[in-house]
């Protein structure tokens, strides 16, 4: 390694993206020359084909990208699922043009209440989003009655998740813009090096004047809002809302998150790398599904990826002191 | 002496609200019960109550070490599914083989009968023993913080859970689901000891469930000689502090493979016993979360503190005990079963908001980050 010029080395930030990235074309490579030999052509490499992964990761990618702030902040926030259901529900329930201002609110007020039991009771994020997911899915059970919803998505909604502009889905504008805030509120606001901050040492953060109990409401209030958009969007991508639909995004988000090499203890990581994350998964559940992998394979493939991959970049430090 | 009462109370102040509680609520439901203190709603109770009981004990090992195991409802199913071929009780004895990328492997034959049954649990036990120490593993030597090196094996389990059971199916010896899921009497019947259950000095506790029995003896010869031996005490003092562990010369790395393979012990008795209690195996993947999820919660609401140090096994039994009890006691008063799920929820957040009153009590606000 110290026989690498200086200009290849990479700081602890960004090693996991370029590792991350080069196991992404691995797995396209791998994926490609897969279906060529089996069925003579190579979808992987379509961009169609491409984007409409994309399109599906969109929905993967918004609810990691507020996961991260919060896994930033040294917390997490396990009540994702069904905030994400609600705001579905709310929505396709309310319909017409509030139908996405309630969701979002519905987002962004799950995210308050997580935030304000972490941040002033002191609860554990872990139990208590655990509990407020409990209380939401409870609600929900009692709204619905236990049967699916029958209430179908807005033309809005449904535009904004399965519908194309010049070719490109309009879901995918959604996530760059939630990406690009992001970015901008990590990389260019006080509120960014505040999270990094806490994320870090808080008791530091606090006597350096942060207001942590504010900032982690707020990474808290952030991570319900982008649950409830994905809400949204998955409910205009399924035309309708469902039991159990922000089931499977949970563990994905955290996984995304982890790979794209942030600290799950908090403090560290490049919002690029969840992105690349999000994608690694989504890309390599597509190559799975092209590959006709059951179920068992793919959970089986999905866990070695991960411990796979933290063991070439994610390995902590020994505590000797 | 009256002070040093008043210290232990306060240092186990969540284990002892955890008891009266459950003592408190289970009182009130076998009150409100038209069959209450009857042993068949003892031994219903105690059936339901065993596999979540045991996977919060499995939970609390890595919790009170400061980490946490995503595992441990993924770890049980596996199990489970495995019990279900294991343990079917073929007369003929049972043939083990694999299909491993196409290739048969024999891998022997499992004889029939009581031998067969006894082989098959300790297969099973050991099957989720490794799982542990697997997770041990990937933790200690690939320096992986547990909660996501256990999201990754989680994966893997259910994987290999599905594998093996893609559709709810298997069987179980129906001696054994006899012989395990009910009374002492029932217990003692059906494996001919004590006169078959008859002898009058057993009449007295034969109406003891033996799930209840079960649990109780795992709790004696597993948790209490691991609490007392150097590697449960060293899983204190990491949970505590762990650079002053090391400092202290506590075998560190030891403990913690030792602490994650007995968590994967005590899920593998809890899935052995789901799979007895329903014979069948089922890979449920949401129930496997649920599980997790519901261990974590047990593990709270019993007084083990999140951050590690303080806490133990035999306070998540109580946390089980009362998750469990307060969906026994809607069902007694027959409320809409679509506002269950709302009530759980806002009993675990009270639950866990009791332990907000510690910020009150704080003077310096430092004091709050730990």
């Amino acid at each position: 390694m110290s026989a690498l010029p200086a200009s290849l080395k990479l700081s602890r930030e960004d090693r996991p993206i370029a590792i991350a990235a080069l196991f992404l074309v691995v797995i396209l490579i791998a994926g490609t020359i897969y279906t060529w030999v089996r069925f003579g052509n190579a979808p992987l490499l379509s961009p169609n084909y491409l984007l409409l992964q994309l399109q599906i990761g969109a929905f993967l990618g918004i609810v990691a990208a507020g996961m991260m702030l919060v896994i930033l902040i040294s917390q997490i926030d396990l009540s994702a699922p069904w905030t994400l259901t609600a705001a579905a529900m709310m929505a396709t329930a309310v319909g017409g043009f509030w139908a996405i201002p309630v969701a979002l609110s519905v987002g962004l007020a799950v995210g308050i209440v997580n935030g304000l039991g972490v941040a002033y009771l002191r609860v554990p994020s872990m139990i208590f989003t655990l509990g407020v997911n409990a209380v939401m899915r409870g609600l929900m059970v009692a709204h619905t009655g236990g049967y699916a919803p029958q209430t179908e998505a807005t033309p809005l909604m449904r535009s904004l998740a399965a519908e194309r502009t010049f070719g490109i889905p309009n879901a995918l504008f959604v996530w760059l813009a939630v990406s690009v805030a992001i970015v901008l509120l990590l990389r260019r606001a006080p509120l960014g090096r505040y999270i990094y901050a806490i994320g870090n040492k808080e008791s530091a953060a606090y006597l350096a004047g942060v207001n942590t109990r504010l900032v982690t409401v707020i990474c808290f209030a952030l991570c319900g809002l982008t649950a409830g958009m994905a809400g949204v969007l998955l409910a205009g991508y399924s035309q309708k809302a469902y039991q159990g639909m922000g089931d499977a995004y949970l563990l994905p988000a955290i996984a995304a998150v982890v790979i794209g090499g942030t600290n799950i203890l908090g403090g560290r990581g490049r919002y690029l790398g969840t992105l690349i994350g999000v994608i690694l998964i989504v890309l390599l559940n597509s190559v799975l599904s092209i590959m006709d992998m059951p179920e068992a394979g793919r959970q089986a493939i999905y866990g070695s990826v991960i411990i796979l991959m933290l063991l070439v970049y994610g390995r902590g430090e020994r505590v000797t002191s | 002496m009256h002070s040093d009462l008043a210290i232990r109370v306060r240092q186990n102040f969540g284990f002892l609200t955890a008891v009266v509680l459950f003592c408190v609520v289970y009182l009130f439901y076998h009150l409100s019960h038209p069959k209450g203190f009857s042993s068949a709603v003892l031994i219903q109770n105690s059936n339901e109550v065993f596999t979540l009981a045991l996977v919060a004990m499995a939970q609390t090992v890595p919790v009170l070490m400061g980490g946490l195991d995503l595992s441990v409802g993924a770890l049980m199913t596996m199990v489970d599914c495995f019990a279900s071929y294991l343990l079917s009780g073929a007369a003929g004895g049972t043939p083990l083989a694999m299909d491993f990328f196409g290739m048969q492997l024999s891998l022997g034959t499992l004889p029939g009968g009581v031998p067969g049954l006894l082989v098959g649990i300790v297969i099973c036990l050991a099957i989720g023993t490794l799982g542990g120490l697997l997770n041990g593993v990937v933790v200690v030597y690939g320096r992986i913080q547990p909660i996501i090196a256990t999201l990754a094996t989680g994966a893997i389990y259910i994987g290999i859970a599905l594998h093996l059971r893609p559709q709810p199916g298997g069987k179980i010896d129906e001696d054994l689901n006899w012989a395990i899921t009910n009374s002492l009497g029932d217990f003692a019947s059906t494996v001919h000891i004590f006169d078959d259950g008859a002898a009058s000095w057993f009449a007295p506790v034969a109406w003891i469930p033996t799930p209840f029995v079960l649990l109780l003896l795992i709790a004696l010869v597993v948790w209490v000689p691991f609490r007392r031996s150097v590697a449960g005490r060293t899983i204190y003092a990491v949970g505590s502090a762990e650079g002053a562990a090391y400092m202290s010369g506590l075998p560190i790395d030891r403990a913690k493979l030792i602490a994650f393979t007995l968590g994967g012990f005590l899920a593998a008795c809890g899935g052995v016993f789901l799979a007895i209690q329903t014979s069948s195996g089922n890979a449920d993947i949401p129930q496997a979360g649920a599980y997790t999820l519901n261990s974590i919660a047990a593990v709270v609401i019993g007084g083990t503190s999140l951050l590690g140090g303080s806490g133990s096994a035999i306070g998540s039994i109580f946390g089980a005990l009362i998750l469990r009890v307060i969906s026994f006691t809607f069902r007694v008063f027959d409320i809409a079963p679509l506002l269950q799920p709302l009530f759980e929820g806002i009993i675990l957040l009270g639950a866990v908001s009791i332990s907000a009153l510690r910020v009150l009590r704080i003077k310096n606000t430092l004091e709050l980050f730990r």
